[in-house]
């Protein structure tokens, strides 16, 4: 009997041995690979030729002026963007629910997706032009209330605005689609009863509609948690410059500046490897909430 | 029952309207914007006078745009990245999807395995670390290296887990008496029947392979490997280095009199973004469908 269930199972071992491969070696790897962090890594000595320090490189990053400034940015942009990634698009859904025209909420569902599929280089380039404080046509439309031009991407408090904004425009379509989904799995007869009752249409929004998607709302709230130390390395390494760093600098923008262009190794590899620690617990977390308050698994 | 609309009710629904058109159009101008720029003659767009229609309106900058050597070669880069890279990724996704989809009764290891892949969803080690591995498996400046690190997609493999796991066990059972074994069981049945599914991933790595930029940027040393996107952003950040290529050639000189950084820019962006309009209406489609199979279950 073994033999028979162990000859049937061959197959489905044989399909995942390239996944296994490519997996162990370009994810296993790299986090064997962050053991660079406690050496003081020679690229030459290699991996097992190179001595080993201790927290040293941890000392090194910490003593670097600015890095809890870094911590702080990188904290600040995302905790507002998890924010705003939540209300906006609840918002919208709501709004939209309102809506009884309903090639009026198509157009509006097509056009507000849109940003949300391209790359944050497309959107860079749009962005940079657009806002540029001479020719951009933002700064003319607020010319045109008598508004001064605002350096949105160069100013050290309008950038990290400017990128929790624009990231928000690029994604609520996104959350505004998953929200209007769930909406229409609340029961009709609960609306119908409630109008019998006397509830007007603000009060069916809230007694009704809001409390009908909070299960999702729970979800993608607990699901974003993962995301604190993510402020969003590919916008901000678009759009950034070192007249913002005071206040745009997050921790994957610094770790790619210390790592790739500077060849610190070791010491990118020790903020990485703090970053990684800290969202792992995070993300963990996040996926033990999400079974516990909504269901929802990953596997 | 009458319908009654209170006052307050009808100045709500004005006002609803109003608002998500104008928020809805802030999501759009900027793209019409820069297809007006991309239209419009270089000294309107440097005078300022474009809004969102194109003036003196011309094909001059794409024009000059497919001149531009570079700019074709990474079109090319990229066309073969996501052929590779989709392939590559469409044979992985179903080759772990199948295995994994099967109950601990029938495949005993399926717990184990299942860790192994959710653990790389939990723990990111990193840049350098990652960068250093592709560096000593000696993929940099190869465009393998765009395709292999990343060639199994865990979120995606887990949406078209969970499409299998939906399939009716009846008919894989019946199959199994008949004899087939579990290659045939994928190939006959769970593929043919999960098409919708199928092209939901194809969508999901098609976009993601085509907007990746930063694998291109930090494993090709050669600007010559770059896809399209890691060119653009190289053009983003310094505008001026396409147009001082230009500068001096005598083919250009009638070209240059229509197109500067902004025209040259805007129209670059615009044909990178054309592949994912054309894909748009599947994408709308097929996107949240995806997302709820692969998420919300009981």
């Amino acid at each position: 009997m073994e033999r028979i269930r162990k000859l049937r199972e061959l197959p489905l071992h044989l399909m995942l041995i390239p996944s296994v491969i490519v997996i162990l070696i370009y994810s296993y790897g790299p986090m064997l690979g962050s053991i660079i962090a406690f050496q003081d890594f020679n690229p030459v000595k290699g991996i097992f030729g190179s001595q080993w320090v201790g927290l040293k490189n941890f000392k090194f990053v910490m003593d670097i002026p600015g890095s809890m400034q870094i911590l702080w940015n990188t904290l600040y942009i995302s905790f507002f963007k998890i924010v705003g990634m939540i209300a906006v698009p609840v918002t919208f859904a709501l709004l939209l629910n309102e809506v009884s025209k309903q090639r009026f909420k198509g157009a509006i569902q097509t056009m507000i997706y849109l940003p949300n599929f391209l790359s944050w280089i497309i959107l860079g380039g749009i962005l940079l032009d657009i806002l540029s404080p001479t020719d951009g046509i933002a700064n003319q439309i607020l010319g045109v209330f008598g508004i001064k031009p605002i350096f949105f991407l160069g100013d050290k408090f309008w950038f990290p605005v400017t990128v929790i904004v624009t990231d928000i425009w690029k994604g609520f379509g996104f959350g505004t689609v998953i929200y209007l989904a769930a909406l229409t799995g609340i029961d009709p007869s609960l609306y119908e009863s409630a109008v019998v009752d006397g509830a007007n249409r603000w009060k069916q929004t809230l007694y009704i509609t809001l409390p009908g998607i909070l299960p999702i709302i729970v979800l993608m709230t607990v699901l974003s948690l993962g995301n604190v130390l993510n402020a969003g390395f590919e916008q901000i390494f678009n759009l950034y410059s070192p007249q913002v760093y005071d206040t745009g600098d997050i921790i994957d923008t610094f770790v790619y500046r210390l790592g790739i262009e500077q060849q610190q190794y070791a010491a990118a590899t020790a903020v990485g490897l703090f970053k990684s620690v800290v969202s792992f617990i995070f993300v963990s977390l996040s996926y033990v909430f999400a079974e516990k308050f909504a269901n929802y698994r990953v596997f | 029952m009458k319908h009654t609309v209170s006052a307050g009710r009808k100045v709500f629904v004005v006002f609803n309207y109003f608002f998500l058109g104008l928020a809805s159009l802030l999501c759009i101008l900027p793209f019409i914007n820069l297809l007006a720029v991309s239209f419009s003659g270089s000294t309107a767009v440097a005078g300022g006078e474009v809004n969102f229609l194109p003036v003196d309106f011309t094909w001059k900058s794409y024009e000059f745009v497919m001149k531009s050597r570079e700019f074709v070669r990474s079109l090319g880069v990229s066309i073969e990245r996501v052929i590779l890279g989709v392939s590559v990724n469409m044979l992985l996704t179903i080759l772990t999807a199948y295995p994994l989809s099967k109950e601990k009764s029938v495949f005993k290891w399926r717990g184990v395995y299942a860790w192994f892949f959710m653990i790389t969803m939990l723990f990111n080690a990193g840049l350098i670390p990652w960068y250093m591995t592709i560096k000593y498996t000696g993929l940099v400046d190869k465009i393998w290296a765009l395709v292999i690190p990343g060639a199994l997609p865990v979120f995606n493999m887990v949406v078209l887990l969970n499409f299998f796991r939906g399939l009716p066990k009846e008919l894989e059972e019946a199959a199994f008496i008949d004899g087939a074994g579990h290659w045939r069981i994928l190939w006959k049945i769970f593929i043919p029947l999960s098409k919708p599914s199928l092209a939901t991933v194809a969508l999901f790595c098609i976009v993601s392979h085509w907007n990746n930029w930063f694998d291109g940027l930090i494993l090709m040393n050669k600007p010559i490997h770059y896809p399209l996107q890691s060119y653009l952003q190289t053009i983003i950040i310094n505008p001026e280095v396409i147009m001082a290529s230009a500068a001096g050639k005598s083919d250009y000189t009638t070209l240059l009199q229509f197109v500067n950084t902004r025209t040259s820019r805007a129209a670059q962006i615009f044909i990178a973004t054309i592949p994912i309009l054309l894909a748009y209406p599947f994408l709308q489609k097929y996107f949240t469908t995806g997302l709820v199979l692969g998420s919300v279950k009981g």
